[in-house]
């Protein structure tokens, strides 16, 4: 990393993401005339730090091997919102039992989903699948016995800015700094990636790979918790299809960031792109005033273009 | 003690038994939730009331073994279900007004399908990312063919799923006939052993002399002729189109092909099983409903049989992939 190399550059798995968001940032200033940049970066920031944050638990998950994927995020994320804003009901009096309770019980599905795949070896995609479900039942129930609305405090921290940047974002980029530190140089990160890249090995050389992959999904449900809790203040209150659209978004920032589907390797900063790009690309079709059937299809392929361009994601041959 | 040993071990065996068999575990989970539904609803158990019962699991059917060519080849399919709502929104937007251009759609549909395969193939893509993709790309192209839930589904389609053959109901016609064809495909056709060898090891099948392209894109077009009858079905079924109708098909389709013995590393799968799984999928619902399940509590439990189903696939000893 000590000298400038463009080749080096291109070949980073994040560069394509965040190329692919500057270059859109450039269209809508260029469209807009060099207007109301920063409000858009500021924007964005705003909204998507809540699929940046979800895309690093996935990504977590992810990074732990081959076939491990979490289709739990939607329901956690509603189920988090919906206990912790029921705590909260609408004072500041309940926000840490409020974010205790949310973040107790992504601890929860994190250590459940972990349950399922590895003592009943069911794949984690049907595993998480099926929790999913289940926790979509309990939601339903405890949204009609609780009064749930946010803290004015949880409100203000998820919208309020600081010099045009928001505090909720702020505090997500100092995390994900830590996180970043954590993978690269933490024994659990050492750890997290030697299981992704070969897990025989990595037991061989006395990795603990059990607790590894416990932690992995842990950590993956407490953060997406964490997004549900934040994103239940930043709407309003939670509802109970908030979660739906994180399903997709969340596997696909991960993977249009750079981040290898076949696990032991991740990019924090590919993730916080790839969010901001799909963001940045609604709102220039948006400003396009293009349609809602040709916004999907522009955003598809787009998807795909970026993932075929990018060299980190071939699927090893066998 | 020592009788409880031997009760375990005598379970351990049957269910060894029935792992033989690919469909086996899948096929008594059928066959039980069959019997609750009839012992529940006496009146489900004629021809009329299975009809009604089953109404719409020929498009589950289909789905499901769309996803199974899909994971034949060790892949999975995120877009299968939009892929669906796109054949559905096309049939109820244009074949009414515009019979030329609907069909010339419908038969690329399939065809996009194949292409997508080849892209994957060629650019060793992941396929998860690129049906994500392309769930974009269904969906999109489903909101320019009809920008609003509606239109019209031709009588003739209509007809065809209202049909009454003897003997069987048409939901059961629609699902034996694929599933007949399906396992002749892969499991009694020679080219069958090149398709599966696909999700085991594309070297061997290289140096058999196939050519692995091929075999990917035909699993990925089988895929999409399989989403092209689930749409037609879906249509005739509803009479409507709507671009939304088909997204929570993809999990549950990824669903049935697991419950039906099929494993997510490829090469491994069942036509019998995966049409089993999508009906299993289907009746639990009603089974549900039928037994005064609160509507809150049905996804619930809905999600608690699949992981029964799962966990005692391990209990059968059969080898699992973690």
């Amino acid at each position: 990393m000590s000298r400038f190399e463009p080749g080096r550059l291109l070949s980073q798995p994040w560069f394509y993401a965040t190329a692919g968001a500057v270059l859109v940032w450039l269209v809508i200033l260029v469209y807009s005339g060099g207007a109301g940049g920063g409000a858009v970066i500021s924007a964005a920031l705003n909204y998507s730090v809540f699929f940046a944050v979800v895309g690093l638990g996935q990504m977590i998950v992810m990074a732990s091997g081959a076939g491990n994927i979490d289709l739990s995020v939607p329901a956690n994320i509603t189920l988090a919102a919906y206990l912790s804003t029921g705590q909260m009901e609408g004072a500041n009096a309940g926000l840490f039992t409020g974010i205790a309770a949310g973040l107790g019980s992504g601890l929860a599905i994190g250590a459940a989903n972990a349950f399922l795949i590895i003592v009943f070896r069911i794949p984690p995609m049907v595993a998480t699948l099926a929790s999913g479900l289940v926790l979509e039942s309990l939601t339903f129930v405890y949204s009609r016995i609780s009064v749930a609305k946010p803290a004015p405090l949880l409100a203000e921290f998820t919208t309020g800015q600081l010099l045009g940047l928001p505090y909720v974002t702020l505090a997500a980029l100092l995390a994900s700094v830590a996180l970043v530190y954590v993978l690269r140089r933490s024994i659990f990160g050492r750890s997290l990636f030697a299981c992704g890249q070969n897990a025989t090995a990595a037991w061989l050389s006395g990795v603990d790979v059990l607790r590894t992959r416990v932690a992995a999904y842990v950590l993956c449900g407490m953060v997406t918790a964490l997004a549900g809790v934040l994103f239940a203040g930043f709407v309003g209150g939670p509802s109970l299809n908030m979660g739906s659209e994180f399903l997709l978004s969340s596997i696909a920032v991960v993977v249009i960031g750079g981040t290898n589907v076949a696990g032991g390797q991740a990019t924090v900063v590919g993730t916080w792109s790839a969010s901001l790009f799909l963001f940045l690309l609604l709102s220039m079709l948006n400003v396009f005033q293009v349609g809602p059937g040709l916004r999907n299809v522009i955003t598809g392929f787009l998807i795909i273009a970026v993932l075929a361009l990018n060299k980190t994601n071939r699927m090893q041959q066998v | 003690m020592r009788d409880r040993e031997g009760l375990m071990a005598h379970l351990g065996n049957f269910l060894n038994g029935l792992g033989a068999k690919r469909f086996g575990l899948s096929s008594v989970a059928l066959v039980l939730i069959l019997a609750l539904v009839f012992w529940l609803r006496p009146n489900v158990a004629t021809y009329n009331g299975l009809r009604l019962l089953l109404n719409l699991s020929p498009v589950l059917v289909f789905t499901a073994l769309a996803q199974m060519f899909i994971m034949t080849a060790g892949d999975i399919d995120l877009g299968i279900g939009t892929f669906v709502g796109l054949v559905d929104c096309i049939v109820a937007g244009l074949l009414n007004d515009q019979p030329a251009l609907a069909l010339l759609l419908l038969v690329a549909c399939p065809l996009a399908y194949g292409l997508m395969g080849a892209l994957i193939h060629w650019r060793q893509l992941p396929s998860i990312v690129v049906t994500l993709g392309a769930s974009f790309v269904w969906l999109g192209l489903a909101l320019m063919v009809l920008p609003l839930p509606g239109g019209t589904v031709p009588a003739a389609l209509t007809g065809l799923v209202r049909l009454h053959p003897p003997f069987a109901p048409m939901p059961i016609v629609l699902a034996v006939i694929p599933m007949v064809i399906a396992h002749l495909v892969l499991n009694k056709m020679s080219y069958g052993v090149v398709l599966r060898g696909m999700g085991g090891s594309l070297a061997a099948v290289e140096r058999a002399g196939r050519s692995t392209l091929k075999a990917r894109m035909i699993l990925y077009m089988m895929a999409g002729v399989c989403g092209l009858c689930a749409g037609l079905c879906l249509a005739a079924t509803t009479t409507t189109g709507d671009a939304n109708v088909g997204r929570g098909l993809t999990l549950v389709s990824i669903g049935a092909v697991i419950i039906g013995g099929g494993e997510f590393t490829g090469g491994i799968v069942s036509p019998i099983g995966t049409v089993f799984g999508a009906l299993i999928m289907q009746l639990s619902g009603s089974l549900l409903s039928f037994a005064s399940v609160p509507p809150a509590w049905q996804y619930s439990i809905q999600g608690a049989i699949l992981l029964v189903i799962l966990a005692l696939r391990v209990v059968s000893g059969r080898r699992r992939t973690a």
